[in-house]
Parts: structure tokens; C-alpha cells; sequence
């Protein structure tokens, strides 16, 4: 099997799928709710993930494609540890959050939907999270940022970075 | 709780939440037990006040004080000096920008004078997570009255008396989408409750779900008793965690308290909720593409008829309500259609919620009666334009609406007057521009997001928006000829009128709406590669910093078409009219003075 179920962990996250598919009763309606999981437990959906749902719940490979394909929530690459989402929303653009963009962009070397090589940080834009009252936002993993600013950018980068630093 | 003397009452919604008003919350805890008043003096995550940016929030309650902008260190002065000596600090009141003054009731704020709160009655007043305060304010007693003393056919008189509408967008009349429903012969029936909240720049239904979630839960109840319907789902967007969270906590209390459930009010009547989440797609807002969406496919859009009233969920009748929609119908069945429909336009009953963002001093939340112009909005509520800048447009409707100008701030709003005007309600995001904001580049951003979200499913869509998208950034790039007008005009009305579903039959109204109001900016683009709000980066012209300029004259000699004027020694001025943007000025500055775009 490919690297993604010789992962670290990747037996018990895998119990953890197989009882949520168990619990839904593997029905086929549940499929986004399933792809939701998986994508919390694995970070992203890796095409040999999408099978292996495809045959838990015996349907075909190319509706679980066509399904993961279609909602962009979904990510068949894999991320950093760190999703910096920079909202591209009405609010926050006309907020000016194109520059914080730019900036993030230039601070860490990747384009909107890249990684950095060190896979700290996946850089992506979302569509409004609906914290417009604080725009420019700026939400990263689950933390949101509000008002932020070009001058603002260096400091998140680093504190996360640090986080990093002590953790490990 | 209820012996409690006092209530420090914290915005627990997103927008406060990030500013960290969980760790207010916490603080309050603990200094209110280092004081000893942890039994007297109770601490209440609540919803969204309304006043995001004004936030995070803390309100004093029964003193009906409101602190602005609270940190976790201001926490131990208000515990000292308000709840122990009795003393406002005021320091932290709101100061009304025009007057000056230091205001500490919510209710003499011109942010809050001229709302009417329907829908949000109880955002900021109760701890969502507590069904008890929820019962305490009226709540689940219009679905007993349901149950107990009317038919279902009488819950749908009164709606349909009421004159609700959708405020999803459509503004289909709530009552007569019921009626149908509950006409159309079936075994099985279903209530689904939209919180999809597509429009980037709208947070009125997340501040809803987050502050009271039961309303809705309630409310699809009761649609499910009119209609004849034991299942609801709620499709919910997945970018909003804390609205989930909410919801299922709501949905578990609403279960043991017998409200959700077999035999609510030992009648015959069962119901139950469950939450299905979106995967981050626009379109599935759409309620045919969301039925699909739920029953676990791509959510493409499909033709109408038949409408979900007749073959939605399961190939089964289902009604799909707004969550704001939803909000109105408890009070609605408690009060009377006659009280509803006394507030509002003739043809627009009730109020609207809007999300009030962009270029305006006090953003947020506000509910108003149908009718209030925009002008009240955005100035009285609003407190006017950020800095003291001009007006420009504002748009409502998001993606799928238009620019408003000045010649229709004094248009009293409901569904059709928008429309007329060639914009339209939306589901209530409205998005303020000043005189910074180019309206070619606001047109060109809205349809990249279409073009983007377009489900891909009919040509006219998938490929107009995309046209119309190149096509506009060719304009902001300045590279636009006078044939491009012509052929957005043209691309414009096709997909207007061969696009499948409201997504595409809407993606031309930004671009539209800003020709006919803007055509000088799209000119200006064209014909003088110019940007007047100086916002197209492509356009953008050299200039001098004052600061760095000695006056050195250099740059006024190479300049070709001598568009700088400035005399020896003094600063220089480039005449940004005239500029052609070589960038001679630039090579020839050796003080670094000259600023490239
Ligand atoms: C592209 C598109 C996006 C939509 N997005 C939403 C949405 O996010 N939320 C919503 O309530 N209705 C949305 N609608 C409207 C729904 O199709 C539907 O009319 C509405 O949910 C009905 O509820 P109401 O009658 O209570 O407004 C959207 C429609 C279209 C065409
Ligand atoms: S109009 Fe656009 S979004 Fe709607 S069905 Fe057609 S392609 Fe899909
Ligand atoms: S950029 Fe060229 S045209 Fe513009 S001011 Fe400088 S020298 Fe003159
Ligand atoms: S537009 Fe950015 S949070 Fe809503």
C-alpha cells in the first residue's frame, strides 16, 4: 500500500474512519460527511484514501473523485501543519487584504495554495468565514485574526514558527 | 442563576471570540472568586451583540452598561471599580463619534436607536448553550401553542397573513412555500433549514445560529407541523465551527427537554434534526444544488420545475427556509400576523437583517424595519463613511446584486424597490465603497468569484463568466479597447437569459450595474489607461515621496512629456493625468525619491 496508511498512527486513524462509516451505516448519502472525516484524521484526501472509502461504502472510485473534486473544502494535497487561510471575501477585499495576501505570499516563498518545503505552512484563500466585522481576516488552522495588516505578517509567521521551535 | 444580582454578559460570536473574549470570560471567573462574588455575580457567554467592530463586548446586566473594545486587562478594573464600589469605568464606554460623548446604555447608541430586532431578539441577551434562558424568553412556547390549539392549515394562515418572505433572496412568500408543501400527497416529508451563507461579506445567519440557535431549531419544528413533516436537516457551511457547535449542542438539549423528538407536548406530532455540512461550494446555497449536496453528490444545480415543494430531499416534498427566515416564525405565531405585518412596506413585511461591512465606521449587524432608507444605514447606523471619505457606492445582494449610488441612498429598501434599481436584496450583505474603491475592479472581483464557482454544469455560465472575468482584467490592466464595453453589454445579457440556475442568471448584475452607474471609471480604464480611485496596481503612476525630494530638478528634465512641476530646490509633483509611466523619473532620481508603482 502506498505511504499514506504507513503513516505513524495510521492503523487507529483508520479504526476511527471505519467506525464513523459503521455509524453513518456506510450509506452512500453520507459520503461528505465521511470525506469530512477522513480529511480531519489524514489532513487531506490522497486518491488511495478516496478508494478506500469508495469500497467501504461499495460505491465507485469516480463519484468519490467527483465529489472530492468538486467542493474545494476538500484537499487532495497535502497541507502543511499550519493552514494560513487568507479571506478573499467582499468585506475583507475591499479591506485591502489583497497586500496581506502578497505578503504572506512573499514571506514564505509560495503562491496562494502552495506549501512551504518544510511543510509548516499551507497558504490558501477562503471565501469569508463570516467574521467580515473584523476585516482584513486572516484565519489560521482554526485560530481567526482580525484587522490584520501587511506589519502584521512577519509576527504570525514567526510566532507560529517558534510555537514549532518548542513543541518538538 | 436566579439569585444572582448581577450578569456580566461577554460576546461569545466569532468576531469576539478571536479577540479573545473566551479568555475575558475566564478572567471574569476567576476574579470574581478571588472577590468572593462568584454566587452574587453570574458570567454569561452570550451571542453576537451586533457591534462587531466596536468588539469584543461586555454588557453589565440589570445596570444596562456596554464596554467596547474589552481586553482580558481591563478585566480586574471592571471588577473593581463596577461590580465592587458600583463605579462605571468609563474609560471603556462607547463615545458617540459625532457628539463626543461617552454613552453607556446600548439603547441611546445611534448604532442601535433605529433597529428593530425580530430575528436577533435574542442574540446577545442569552447564553446560547443554555436551552433554560432560551424557555425563559418565550422560547418553545409558540410551538406549544402550535401543537396545542392550532391545525397545521391555521399555522399556515397565519404566515401566509404575516406576509414573511424569503430572506434567503428569492423573497418567496414563507406561508404559500409551506402550503404547497403541505398540499403535495406524500408518505414522507421534509424540513431543511439553508445556513449555507454563501455571500462572502454576510454574516447574518452565522450570528444567528451562534446566538440563538433554538430559534431555528423551533422554527423548523413548527414548519415540520405545518407541513406535515417528522425529519428537518440543517445544511450548514463548514467554515462555521462555532455555529455547529452551537447547533448540536442546542439539538441535544432540545432532545432531552422533549422539544425535539417522539410525541413533543404529549401530542401525536415527532420530530427530530440533524446537521449535514457543505464542503466549501457557492452554488450548493442554491436549493436544488443543495438537496443534492445532502443526499451526498456533487451539488450541480437542476432545472425547476419540479421545485423542492413538490420533489426535493428524497425525491420527497420538502420545504427550504432561510435560517433568518426561520428566526422570524416563533414570533410570528405568538404574536400574530397582524403585528408583523404592521411593520414594513407594503409588499415587504417585517424587517431585514444586514451585515453592514466595508468602508463604514461601525460595522456589524443591524436589523431594520423594511422601508428604512439607506442613508439611515449607512450614516445614522452606520456612523457614516471610515475617515471622513467619500461615498461611493454600496452593494447589497453580493455576487449576484448591484452597485447603489447616491442617487438612491433615500430609496426606502425592500424587495422590489432594489430590484428596480438594479440591484436586489440578497440575503442581506452589504458592502460599503469609498472613494478609494474602483468599481471596474469590484465588477472584476466579483466575477472572479463566479467564474470560479460556477458548478460548470451549463455553457452560457461556465464560459461567460469566465469571458466577462478576462475581459475585465484586461480593463484594470489598461490593455481594454471601447469593443470590450460592447461585448460585456452582449455576454452580459445571454447569460443572464440562458444561464440554468440563479448563479449564473445573476453573475452579470455586478457588471452591469457598475457600467450603467460607472461607465466614466470603465472609460477612464479605456480610453486614458487611468484608474481614477487609484486602486488597478497595473495603473498605478509614479510619484514623488515629499518627504525624500530635494528638489534636485532632475526628474522634471527627463521627464518626456514634462508633467513635473516643481521649482529648484523646492519638492516636485508629478501631474498623475499626464503621466505616461516610462519611468525615466525614476532612473534619473538619485535620492530615491521617486516611487515606482
Ligand atoms: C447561487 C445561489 C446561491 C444561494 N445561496 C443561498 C444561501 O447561501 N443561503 C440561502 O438561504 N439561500 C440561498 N439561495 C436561495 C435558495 O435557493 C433558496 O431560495 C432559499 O434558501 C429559500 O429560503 P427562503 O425562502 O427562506 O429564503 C441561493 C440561491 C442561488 C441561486
Ligand atoms: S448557471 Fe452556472 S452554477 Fe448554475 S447550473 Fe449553470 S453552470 Fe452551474
Ligand atoms: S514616469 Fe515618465 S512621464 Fe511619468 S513623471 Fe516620470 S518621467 Fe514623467
Ligand atoms: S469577507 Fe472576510 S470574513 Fe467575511
Amino acid at each position: 500500500m502506498s505511504d499514506i496508511f504507513s503513516l505513524e498512527h495510521a492503523d487507529e486513524k483508520l479504526k476511527v474512519l471505519d467506525a464513523f462509516i459503521k455509524e453513518q451505516n456506510a450509506e452512500e448519502e453520507a459520503l461528505i460527511s465521511i470525506l469530512h472525516k477522513a480529511q480531519e484524521l489524514f489532513g487531506y484526501l490522497p486518491s488511495e484514501l478516496q478508494l478506500y472509502v469508495s469500497r467501504k461504502l461499495n460505491i465507485p472510485a469516480a463519484k468519490v473523485y467527483g465529489v472530492v473534486s468538486f467542493y474545494s473544502y476538500f484537499s487532495q494535497e497535502k497541507r502543511g501543519k499550519y493552514t494560513i487561510n487568507v479571506c478573499m471575501g467582499t468585506a475583507c477585499f475591499v479591506k485591502g487584504v489583497e497586500k496581506v495576501m502578497h505578503e504572506f505570499s512573499d514571506q514564505l516563498g509560495v503562491k496562494p495554495g502552495g506549501s512551504t518545503s518544510d511543510g509548516l505552512f499551507t497558504l490558501k484563500d477562503v471565501r469569508c468565514i463570516g467574521a467580515c466585522g473584523l476585516a482584513p481576516v486572516v484565519m489560521i488552522n482554526d485560530k481567526v485574526f482580525g484587522h490584520v495588516t501587511t506589519h502584521d505578517v512577519a509576527r504570525l509567521i514567526s510566532d507560529y514558527r517558534a510555537q514549532e521551535g518548542s513543541d518538538s | 442563576m436566579t439569585t444572582q444580582r448581577t450578569h456580566i454578559m461577554v460576546c461569545g460570536g466569532t468576531g469576539c471570540v478571536s479577540a479573545d473574549s473566551l479568555e475575558i470570560v475566564e478572567k471574569f471567573k476567576g476574579a470574581l472568586s478571588d472577590a468572593g462574588y462568584s454566587d452574587e455575580v453570574g458570567v454569561i457567554k452570550t451571542g453576537c451583540f451586533g457591534f462587531c467592530g466596536q468588539g469584543p463586548i461586555v454588557k453589565i446586566h440589570p445596570d444596562n452598561v456596554f464596554y467596547v473594545k474589552v481586553s482580558p486587562d481591563d478585566v480586574a478594573e471592571i471588577v473593581g471599580e463596577h461590580i465592587i464600589k458600583g463605579r462605571t469605568v468609563q474609560r471603556l464606554l462607547y463615545q458617540e463619534p459625532e457628539t463626543q460623548k461617552k454613552l453607556p446604555k446600548h439603547d441611546e447608541m445611534s448604532f442601535y436607536k433605529k433597529q428593530y430586532r425580530i430575528a436577533l431578539r435574542n442574540c446577545g441577551l442569552i447564553n446560547p448553550e443554555d436551552i433554560n434562558e432560551y424557555i425563559a424568553f418565550n422560547g418553545y412556547e409558540a410551538l406549544g401553542k402550535a401543537l396545542t390549539e392550532y391545525t397545521p392549515d391555521k399555522v399556515i394562515e397565519i404566515m401566509k397573513a404575516s406576509g414573511l418572505r424569503g430572506r434567503g433572496g428569492g423573497g418567496f412568500s414563507t406561508g404559500l412555500k409551506w402550503e404547497l408543501t403541505r398540499k403535495t400527497v406524500s408518505d414522507q416529508k421534509y424540513v431543511i433549514c439553508n445556513a449555507d451563507e454563501g455571500d462572502p461579506g454576510a454574516f447574518m445567519d452565522r450570528s444567528i445560529l451562534e446566538g440563538d440557535p433554538h430559534s431555528v431549531l423551533e422554527a423548523m419544528a413548527l414548519a415540520g407541523y405545518a407541513i406535515g413533516a417528522q425529519e428537518g436537516i440543517i445544511y450548514i457551511r463548514a467554515e462555521y465551527p462555532l455555529a455547529i457547535k452551537r447547533l448540536e449542542v442546542a439539538i441535544a438539549q432540545a432532545r432531552e427537554y422533549g422539544l425535539l423528538g417522539k410525541q413533543i407536548f404529549e401530542t401525536n406530532f415527532s420530530f427530530d434534526i440533524k446537521i449535514k455540512l457543505g464542503a466549501g461550494a457557492f452554488v450548493c446555497g442554491e436549493e436544488t444544488a443543495l438537496i443534492h449536496s445532502v443526499e451526498g453528490n456533487r451539488g450541480e444545480p437542476t432545472k425547476k420545475p419540479p421545485y423542492p415543494a413538490v420533489e426535493g430531499y428524497n425525491r420527497k416534498p420538502t420545504v427550504v427556509n432561510n435560517v433568518e427566515t426561520l428566526a422570524n416564525v416563533a414570533p410570528i405565531i405568538l404574536k400574530g400576523a397582524e403585528w408583523f405585518s404592521s411593520i414594513g412596506t407594503e409588499k415587504s413585511k417585517g424587517t431585514k437583517v444586514f451585515a453592514l461591512a466595508g468602508k463604514v465606521n461601525n460595522v456589524g449587524l443591524v436589523e431594520v424595519p423594511m422601508g428604512t432608507t439607506l442613508r439611515e444605514i449607512i450614516y445614522d447606523i452606520g456612523g457614516g463613511i471610515i475617515g471622513g471619505k467619500k461615498f461611493k457606492a454600496v452593494q447589497t445582494g453580493g455576487p449576484s446584486g448591484g452597485v447603489i449610488t447616491t442617487l438612491d441612498l433615500d430609496t426606502p429598501i425592500d424587495y422590489e424597490s432594489l430590484r428596480a434599481i438594479g440591484s436586489m436584496m440578497g440575503s442581506g450583505g452589504m458592502i460599503v465603497m469609498d472613494e478609494d474603491d474602483c468599481m471596474v475592479n469590484i465588477a472584476k472581483f466579483y466575477l472572479e468569484f463566479t467564474q470560479d464557482e460556477s458548478c460548470g454544469k451549463c455553457t452560457p455560465c461556465r464560459l461567460g463568466t469566465k469571458r466577462m472575468f478576462e475581459i475585465l482584467d484586461k480593463i484594470t490592466k489598461g490593455e481594454g479597447t471601447m469593443d470590450d464595453i460592447t461585448k460585456l453589454r452582449t455576454l452580459g445579457k445571454t447569460v443572464k437569459e440562458s444561464a440554468l440556475c440563479g448563479l449564473g442568471q445573476t453573475a452579470p448584475n455586478p457588471i452591469l450595474s457598475t457600467l450603467e452607474y460607472f461607465y466614466d471609471e470603465y472609460l477612464a480604464h479605456i480610453q486614458d489607461k487611468r484608474c481614477p480611485a487609484g486602486a488597478c496596481k497595473a495603473l498605478a503612476k509614479y510619484k514623488i515621496i515629499e518627504e525624500k525630494c530635494i528638489g534636485c530638478t532632475a526628474c522634471a528634465r527627463v521627464c518626456p512629456v514634462s508633467c513635473i512641476s516643481g521649482a529648484p530646490k523646492q519638492k516636485h509633483v508629478i501631474d498623475e493625468e499626464k503621466c505616461i509611466a516610462c519611468g525615466a523619473c525614476y532612473t534619473a532620481c538619485k535620492f530615491q525619491a521617486v516611487l515606482r508603482p
